[in-house]
C-alpha cells in the first residue's frame, strides 16, 4: 500500500525535475512557458495525490484555483512574444535613430488592436 | 478483499496513471525538438492526468458533495487549457519556433500567402490589414 505511493511520488518528482530542466535550458521563451505550465500541472496533480494519501478533501479549492488561473501567465507571455516579434520585424525598416521613440510608443498601438482574436 | 479495499486500489491505480502521464509530458519536454511538439506532449497531463487524479479523489472520498466540488476543477481546466495551448501554438508559429521539415501539411502558410496577396501585408491574425 505504501509502496505504490512511493512510486507515485517518484514519478511526480521525475516529471517536475524534467520540467524544471526545460525551464532552465529552454532555448526560447515559449519552451520555458510550456515547461512552467507542465510544472504547474504537476503541482496540481500532487495536491490531489496528497489528498488521496492523507484521506482528506480540504485542498480541493487550491486545485480549483490552480486549474482556473493557470491560463493567465501562459496567455500573457504568448501575447508578449507575438508583439515583440512583430515589433522587431516592423522596427527594422525605420532608421535606428527613431527606435527609442518607437519602443516607447509601441505598447500603446498593438494593445488596442491586439484585443481582437 | 472487501469492496472498500477495491475502491482504494482503483484510486491508487488512477493516481499511478496520472503520474505516468506527467512523466510522459516531462519526457516529451526533454526529447521533442521544437516548441509545437513540446506543446503536444505538455497538454497530455493537463486534461487526462487531472481527470485521473480527480477520479482518484472521488473514489477515495466516496461522498456526493466531494464529487460536486470536484466537478468545477475539471470544468475550468477543460475550458482554459485549449485557450492557453492555442495562444502558445499561435505565438510559436508566428515566431517561427518550429521545424518546417517535420510538418506534413501547413495550411496556415496558404492563409498567410492569401492575406499577403490581398492586403500587401503578412499580418494574419493580428487584425491589421
Amino acid at each position: 500500500m505504501t509502496l505504490i505511493f512511493w512510486v507515485i511520488g517518484g514519478l511526480f518528482t521525475v516529471a517536475a525535475l524534467m520540467a524544471l530542466y526545460r525551464i532552465i535550458r529552454g532555448p526560447s521563451i515559449l519552451d520555458r512557458v510550456i515547461a512552467s505550465d507542465v510544472l504547474l500541472t504537476t503541482l496540481t496533480l500532487v495536491v490531489g495525490a496528497e489528498m488521496v494519501y492523507n484521506g482528506h478533501t480540504r485542498t480541493i479549492p487550491v486545485m480549483l484555483v490552480l486549474a482556473s488561473t493557470a491560463i493567465f501567465a501562459t496567455v500573457a507571455v504568448a501575447r508578449y512574444v507575438s508583439k515583440q516579434d512583430r515589433e522587431a520585424a516592423s522596427d527594422e525598416a525605420p532608421s535606428s535613430v527613431s527606435s527609442p521613440v518607437a519602443t516607447s510608443d509601441s505598447p500603446v498601438g498593438p494593445t488596442t488592436e491586439g484585443d481582437r482574436p | 478483499m472487501t469492496g472498500e479495499d477495491w475502491l482504494d486500489l482503483a484510486a491508487q491505480i488512477c493516481l499511478l496513471l496520472g503520474a505516468f502521464l506527467s512523466v510522459a509530458a516531462g519526457v516529451g519536454l526533454l526529447r521533442f525538438p521544437d516548441a509545437l511538439s513540446r506543446l503536444h506532449a505538455a497538454t497530455k497531463p493537463q486534461v487526462l492526468g487531472l481527470m485521473f487524479v480527480v477520479a482518484a479523489i472521488a473514489l477515495e472520498a466516496r461522498s456526493f458533495p466531494t464529487l460536486l466540488a470536484l466537478a468545477p476543477v475539471i470544468l475550468f481546466q477543460v475550458l482554459t487549457a485549449p485557450i492557453s495551448a492555442h495562444m502558445v501554438a499561435r505565438a510559436g508559429y508566428r515566431t517561427g519556433n518550429f521545424r518546417k521539415e517535420l510538418l506534413l501539411v501547413d495550411e496556415l502558410e496558404d492563409a498567410v500567402e492569401k492575406a499577403t496577396r490581398e492586403n500587401g501585408s503578412s499580418d494574419i491574425g493580428q487584425g491589421r490589414p
